[in-house]
């Protein structure tokens, strides 16, 4: 067993007595598949804040229009970009990834992955605190006189801290792989992680395409 | 028993067997607290779990033994209405989330899954002892909101009065509801993985023992409903702490909606508490039964119908909360069409029984008296799911006999009987048959004697949660309080005896009870490794005699060496 599959094979997989090849495959077939399952959890998750957002939009349509006319669209539209091209880069990573060789354009996809995860975020403070100056926050103070008009600026709140947390813990997992691959040469070249970290990314990557037509475009067009 | 045996109470050992110089076991491989808080072996965490989840059950057992000290007679003379609340809220949300809902799947379940299918552990076995971490560290949030001054709302937390107006505790209790749902999901992503890719050569899908396909279903609900509940909880508490108004009626929210959402987790919950008790008990009544399942096939689809049809069910909780007709109707009729797969399977198990030799060893009672609680708990559902009876009954006694039946008398009776009858395998030891007979009989009684009274309490219409009630309902009250103290005794007796036998009972053989499954094919315990070789399967689960014959013409059977066919 070469050193760089006895680091990368783990219990209970190095136990089945089959070749390091196939039980390496394997083991890749099992944290993929976990994963995939980890996020039809999480879709159930953001799903319940959308069917929440869907049922009050329904019973308050002209107050959510008017709320949603109150965010950012250039901030939602550049972190849109952002958060896309980082997808893009997310792909391109997992799929260098397969077999050695690449591990320099690996090491670059992931690292500006990561980078443009923090740049979304430091757009999202950015707008938060535009936000905050405007008293768009439930409570006294709102500026809109509809009182359904906070509903929509709690879920915009929720959502969007929400959808911050998770890409916040993909800006580390990403970055956990860059910094450990840039320092050991095979850690890695066909690392399941690689693909299982990515997959999360590319997860948080589409609640941000399904939270920005929800919260930035009603009310907007025409 | 011949003495002057030398014992190390975990050594590997049978008595009729010479030292083979065989591995040692998994309780053998550390001794040490680090061995154990930091051990990714499944069997570990599996003790790991059963440890703490027993010192759940005592502490929501301790508040239930409050509330039917108080419900003794019909005034207030143990404590008052606010105490109250929060000792039948520390009661639910404790024995709900911290006992009922993680107690099959993490002990038995874990602990049995990788050696039922001929695996060496769990898919990923760090993510099986992350999750441990997160439910104790749920469990002491939750428990450090009672020690905050308690949570007065009950377990269903139902806004606006758990967001606008509760005074006490609640964002504390919810948010530790919250950690301890991820490790709901970890375990339930970890058996999905597990089963899906460490079946042993030969363990087809239709292979599988019951109880596999029962832990396979209840974690399809753990992954695709905990995310929903943990949403709500999560909206409940942004509301507390930051005044964000989805649920808020006086700036248009809708409290109904987070009814839906409650509901949307907590009906498939109850399924996540009787689906792997349906697993045990298969395994439990093939084996003391000595006849293959009856209807293998409709087993399992019978399971896999009720964890889906389970996800539709859920508006019958909020009949009276605001619903069209038509969507009680809908509701109503999907509620009933639950009822069949599980009628399904208790047919089944009755058809099982059918010309086998029947044994009434310990995990054997606890199974049989599985089938009647579960047949008294499930029928009375059909009532409360019709829309007339359950408008009369809602928020009364029969509701929460109802539910107890199928959580506790159900539920807890078949983690019994798994404990029972897998005990000689987790720990090495025989405990004492006549004790554990006698406690799992005085359970039944005892719970029946609890619970049975407040059916009648309930239809004559005493409602739930109150301190006090008008003194015709007494009668009722004294019984099932009386019943409450003998179901305590018969839960601390295996507490007592069980504890006795890891120091002191016999050795148990590999196979005591003659089982068929694939579990027992190892050394009890079993070594780290699970098994000794690398298993493989040659023949369909439940193997007790020969396909499409009658049974061996009656041969006495002596429990002591197992079942004789």
């Amino acid at each position: 067993m070469s050193a760089a599959e006895k680091l990368l094979l783990r219990e209970p997989w190095d136990g089945l007595g089959l070749p390091e090849e196939s039980a390496l495959a394997r083991q890749r077939a099992g944290a993929t598949f976990g994963i995939w399952i980890f996020i039809a959890s999480e879709v159930l998750f953001f799903g319940a804040i959308i069917l929440l957002y869907t049922v009050m939009r329904l019973e308050h349509p002209d107050a959510f229009a008017a709320a949603a006319r109150e965010t950012n669209l250039v901030y939602g539209t550049l972190n849109t970009a952002l958060l896309l091209t980082s997808g893009m880069l997310a792909a391109v990573a997992s799929r260098m990834n397969e077999g050695a060789g690449a591990r320099r354009t690996v090491l670059w996809c992931l690292a500006a992955t990561a980078g443009l995860g923090l740049a979304f975020l430091a757009v999202k403070g950015i707008e938060y605190r535009e936000d905050i100056g405007r008293h768009l926050v439930p409570g006294p103070g709102f500026p809109l006189p509809q009182p359904p008009a906070q509903l929509f600026f709690a879920v915009y709140w929720f959502a969007t801290a929400i959808h911050g947390i998770h890409l916040a813990i993909g800006i580390g997992l990403v970055a956990r792989l860059a910094i450990l691959g840039w320092r050991d040469p095979a850690f890695l070249p066909d690392n399941p992680q690689v693909e299982v970290s990515l997959l999360y990314w590319g997860f948080v990557d589409i609640v941000w395409i399904f939270l920005y037509p929800l919260l930035y475009l009603p009310g907007r067009a025409g | 028993m011949s003495a002057g045996l030398a014992e190390s109470p975990t050594a590997l050992a049978d008595r009729g067997e010479l030292a083979l110089g065989l591995p040692e076991s998994y309780l053998a491989a550390g001794h040490t607290l680090g061995s154990w808080l930091t051990s990714t072996d499944h069997k570990r965490i599996a003790i790991l779990y059963a440890i703490s989840i027993t010192v759940f059950f005592f502490l929501g057992g301790a508040a239930a033994t409050m509330v039917r000290l108080e419900l003794f007679t019909p005034k207030a003379d143990v404590v008052g209405a606010d105490t109250y609340n929060k000792l039948f809220t520390l009661h639910g949300v404790i024995m709900v989330w911290f006992f009922l809902i993680p107690s099959i799947p993490t002990t038995l379940g874990n602990f049995l899954l990788p050696l039922m299918i001929g695996a060496r552990d769990m898919a990923f076995p760090k993510l099986n002892l992350a999750s441990w971490y997160l439910n104790i560290l749920g469990g002491l949030l939750t428990a450090s909101a009672m020690l905050a001054g308690g949570i007065d709302t009950g377990w269903t937390f139902y806004v606006p009065y758990a967001t606008v107006f509760s005074n006490s505790a609640v964002s504390l209790g919810v948010l530790g509801v919250f950690v301890s749902g991820f490790s709901t999901i970890a375990t339930g992503v970890n058996v999905i993985a597990t089963t899906h890719t460490l079946r042993a050569p030969g363990m087809t899908w239709f292979r599988l023992p019951l109880f596999v396909w029962a832990l396979y279903t209840t974690s399809l609900i753990f992954v695709l409903a905990t995310p929903v509940l943990a949403v709500t909880l999560l909206l409940v508490v942004a509301e507390r702490a930051f005044d964000l108004p989805i649920f808020d009626p006086a700036r248009g929210g809708d409290p109904i909606l987070f009814q839906h959402l409650f509901w949307f987790y907590s009906h498939p919950a109850v399924y996540i508490m009787i689906l792997p008790a349906m697993g045990v008990i298969s395994e439990v009544i093939t084996c003391f039964a000595r006849r293959r399942v009856f209807g293998y096939t409709f087993m399992v689809y019978a399971l896999l119908a009720i964890a889906v049809i389970g996800f539709f069910t859920w508006g019958h909780h909020m009949f009276t909360s605001g619903m069209s007709p038509f969507a009680a109707l809908v509701f109503s009729f999907l509620s009933f069409i639950v009822a069949v797969p599980s009628a399904i399977k208790v047919f089944n198990w009755t058809a099982t029984l059918y010309r086998g030799q029947i044994g009434f060893e310990s995990p054997m009672l606890y199974a049989l008296g599985f089938v009647g609680l579960f047949t008294v708990g499930g029928l009375t559902g059909l009532f409360l799911a019709s829309v007339p009876i359950d408008v009369h009954v809602q928020d009364t006694y029969f509701v929460v006999a109802h539910f107890h039946y199928i959580m506790v008398g159900a539920s807890v009776s078949a983690y019994f009987a798994g404990l029972h009858f897998w005990w000689p395998k987790v720990t090495g030891r025989m405990y004492p048959e006549t004790w554990a007979k006698f406690a799992a009989i005085l359970m039944f009684f005892g719970f029946n004697l609890t619970f049975f009274p407040q059916f009648i309490a309930g239809y004559l219409g005493m409602p739930r949660r109150y301190h006090v009630y008008p003194p015709e309902f007494q009668i009722w009250n004294v019984l099932s309080s009386s019943g409450a103290a003998v179901l305590a005794v018969a839960y601390l007796m295996p507490l007592g005896y069980l504890t006795w036998s890891v120091l002191f009972g016999e050795r148990a053989r590999n196979d005591p009870w003659n089982a068929s499954g694939l579990e027992w094919r190892t050394t009890s315990p079993p070594p780290r490794e699970n098994f000794l070789g690398k298993p493989e399967v040659l023949a369909e689960p439940y193997n007790y005699h020969p396909e499409g014959a009658p049974p061996v013409k009656d041969q006495p059977r002596i429990p002591a060496q197992g079942s004789l066919t």
